[in-house]
């Protein structure tokens, strides 16, 4: 079934998560406070990969396993939302030293405290469905 | 081997096995962006009903509704079997500004813990209401931030970043924003509390 690849790859993803560090609340703080390369390197190297393997699947039109060809669709052009939206999420990412991917791996650990988090963040969601009309996008 | 794996990753190999997580999950017909799982579980809960935004085909997620669940045992996994044998290692520099802020740091934590401060995260934590304020409003302003910026860290910063979409970098800049006003300007004001 195609669902159980997505289990596997999900394991694999909160290993990768663990075994990095990413999760750390510390090695967020080191981020924010320019006081270590380990968070930067992982991103760096995790991008300029991905831009060959973006580069790469375009150049050679790459079907999936399905024999579809992968479409690389781009971001919606909505600069205030990405801006106003990303700083949001970037004030609960400092202090929670966690983003959407991690929290599910910390729930894994056995950080109970963290099912709060992910609730919180579920609520925040509605809300801003709720408001999404009257935001600025 | 085991040893290998448990042990915590160089940046370098940690940045190529997000890479390769990006790229299953493009082989396998999806994108890469973990903070749209909130969005499909709201829908799933019925919040379409009330809200449009969540009125859409939540099944077109069920690959990350598994995926997530998948990275909880991925995580539980990587705590016990392939439990690390030390703590995590942070800079010198970083201890002692979080010294200053009263938070302890993993070099007093038992091998393979030290992922997040007892001081905010503590089970006993949720028993006092500043502690629980300080879960509750870290985790709204994640999921309200992430879901109008449409992307988090994943969705955005590696995902988008590759694509070389110019919203992302906006994004990106916004997550540091941020980050650094709460990093900088508030934390002093929190934890003095």
């Amino acid at each position: 079934m195609k669902l159980i690849r997505f289990f596997l790859v999900g394991i694999l993803f909160g290993i990768v998560m663990t075994k990095s560090e990413a999760i750390s609340w510390f090695r967020i703080q080191e981020m924010f406070r320019f006081q270590s390369f380990h968070m930067y390197g992982i991103i760096g190297v995790a991008c300029l990969l991905g831009i060959g393997i973006h580069v790469m699947i375009k150049r050679t039109t790459a079907k999936d396993l399905f024999g579809n060809v992968i479409e690389l669709s781009p971001k919606p052009k909505t600069y205030k939302a990405s801006l106003l939206g990303g700083t949001t999420f970037g004030l609960g990412w400092a202090l929670t030293g966690a983003c959407p991917g991690p929290l599910y791996v910390l729930l894994g650990h056995g950080y109970l405290s963290i099912g709060v988090v992910i609730l919180s963040a579920l609520v925040g969601a509605i809300c801003y469905g709720a408001l999404r009309k009257v935001l600025p996008h | 081997m085991l040893e290998l794996i448990s042990s915590p990753w160089h940046w370098a190999v940690s940045g190529l096995a997000i890479a390769v997580v990006m790229m299953l999950l493009l082989y396998h017909g999806e994108r890469f962006g973990v903070s749209s799982s909130f969005k499909a579980i709201c829908s799933m809960a019925g919040a379409g009903s009330r809200i449009d935004y969540f009125r859409y085909d939540w099944k077109s997620h069920a690959w990350l509704l598994v995926f997530v669940v998948g990275s909880v045992l991925g995580g539980y996994l990587a705590s016990s079997v392939l439990a690390s044998p030390e703590p995590v290692q942070i800079a010198t520099s970083t201890q002692h500004d979080l010294a200053a802020l009263g938070i302890d740091t993993p070099q007093s934590y038992a091998e393979g813990a030290g992922f997040v401060p007892a001081e905010i995260f503590s089970m006993t934590n949720l028993t006092s209401p500043a502690g629980v304020l300080l879960l509750i409003l870290g985790g709204f302003l994640i999921g309200f931030g992430t879901r109008w910026a449409g992307g988090c860290t994943s969705g955005h910063a590696i995902s988008g970043l590759s694509n070389l979409q110019l919203p992302s970098l906006v994004a990106v800049i916004g997550f540091f924003v941020g980050g650094l006003v709460m990093t900088h300007l508030l934390f002093p004001f929190i934890f003095s509390l």
